[in-house]
């Protein structure tokens, strides 16, 4: 295998970690603003700058992977 | 209202039609390089450059027209400044075309200009890919195609703001109208979701003209990088441009700091001696990594988005079929909406973490 096979690898495990983070987040959100619905508006906008927190995370592994491979 | 409503939908379906003819004139004009290689042509796409490359058209000919915005190469070197257009290169960037200009041989080598060595004529290059007989010039003050855009933002910018602020002048009241109305909603936000409680209800106001303009600089630059017709205009996924801001922030963190701030880093209260002689370099450290992940994370979600898009285009390429364009289209379609959402989160992000860092450095002593 050669280097752009195991940069692709990484990028991959960079995106399962985020998917991971992303889906907690998410799932977390959900619950809370399902106990107080009116707080909705808070939650989502939080939940969406720590969405953008862990994909930049993701995103370092592609940029990575892509000057790599 | 609901004429308008149709009328935004209409111009905004027009732009997506227009932003498609952008990237597939892109992806082809790499192409009639030879073998089309998705990676040069998303490096080129990413990258800055001396032109300002709009559209090619006739593709099937021998000779392609190019539709670009010459620029000025500005360089220096030890015979002093040279200037000239950048389309005396032809739209070359593989070191073939050879300008002379004031005694000397300078030639574009994936958008950076090189000059020969005495008494060679053509450019001769390494294995890796590297030039043997040329050199970079001292510096190079060049106004690329990211320089511009920087200006056109610059100017935009200060026609929005200067303009609402003039209405306020006007209206007695303070009551917004035209595009004050629109900005103002905007500014309140960055003052009542970013500054107040980030900062603190009584030092929030010295940082506030900062993190305005930080806020709109890079919204309006990472918009600009997201119209294709203006070709990779791509200001904020250039880690020179992430790399001044966070070095602003930077600056600013440092000089705002009091003394409970320097304490925190160097002399941590409250901990036994040996923890506190371990926690300093570790603050030290963290001093600098806070403005360096400001940089690459605005840089590395922007470049991003670029190269998804730019990837799942050239997808039509690889494949050399017709039959793919519908799902690449569809799947880059849904990207750029993303994109288009990211483009305000990211500038949101970089403003709340600045605010956060001087927060921080003018944090009172609380017991």
């Amino acid at each position: 295998m050669n280097i752009t096979g195991i940069a692709a690898i990484g990028a991959g495990l960079a995106a399962i970690g985020a998917g991971i983070g992303i889906g907690k987040i998410g799932g977390s959100a959900m619950e809370a603003m399902a106990r107080q619905p009116e707080m909705q508006a808070k939650l989502q906008t939080s939940a969406l700058v720590f969405i953008a927190f862990v994909e930049a995370v993701a995103l370092f592994g592609v940029v990575v992977a892509f000057l790599q491979g | 209202m609901r004429y308008n409503i149709a009328k935004i939908k209409r111009i905004s379906i027009v732009f997506l039609l227009i932003s498609f003819v952008g990237f597939v004139n892109e992806s082809k004009a790499a192409e009639s390089e030879g073998e089309f290689s998705p990676k040069d042509m998303i490096l080129h796409h990413v990258k800055d450059a001396y032109g300002m490359h709009i559209a090619t058209l006739n593709f099937s000919n021998r000779d392609p027209l190019h539709i670009t915005i010459p620029l000025p190469v500005i360089i220096y070197t030890d015979s002093g400044f040279t200037i000239f257009s950048s389309s005396l290169f032809h739209h070359d960037y593989h070191g073939h075309t050879i300008v002379e200009k004031d005694g000397m041989k300078l030639v574009n080598l994936h958008e950076k200009v090189y000059v020969l060595d005495q008494g060679s004529d053509s450019l001769e290059l390494d294995a890796e890919g590297h030039p043997l007989n040329a050199s970079r010039p001292i510096f190079d003050l060049s106004v690329t195609r990211n320089v511009l855009m920087m200006w056109v933002s610059i100017v935009l910018l200060l026609l929005i703001f200067l303009s609402s602020a003039k209405s306020y002048k006007k209206s007695k009241k303070f009551v917004p109208s035209g595009l004050a109305s629109f900005v103002e909603p905007l500014i309140l936000f960055v003052r009542d979701e970013i500054g107040r409680p980030m900062i603190g209800d009584r030092k929030y106001k010295p940082y506030m003209p900062y993190l305005l303009t930080i806020f709109f600089f890079i919204w309006i630059n990472n918009i600009f990088g997201l119209i294709p017709i203006l070709n990779g205009a791509n200001l904020s996924g250039n880690i020179s441009f992430t790399f001044a801001l966070a070095t602003v922030t930077f600056i600013i963190t440092t000089l705002s700091g009091n003394k409970n701030y320097w304490k925190h880093i160097f002399w941590m209260p409250g901990l036994p001696v040996p923890m506190k002689l371990f926690l300093m370099p570790i603050e030290i450290i963290g001093m600098f990594v806070k403005p360096i992940s400001l940089m690459i994370r605005l840089f590395a979600n922007i470049t991003a988005g670029h190269v998804i898009i730019l990837a799942l285009m050239s997808l039509i390429f690889v494949f050399k079929s017709v039959a793919i364009a519908p799902i690449s289209i569809a799947f880059s379609l849904f990207i750029t909406v993303i994109e288009i959402i990211v483009t305000a989160i990211q500038a949101y992000i970089f403003t709340i973490l600045s605010a956060l860092y001087f927060g921080m450095a003018t944090e009172e002593e609380h017991h």
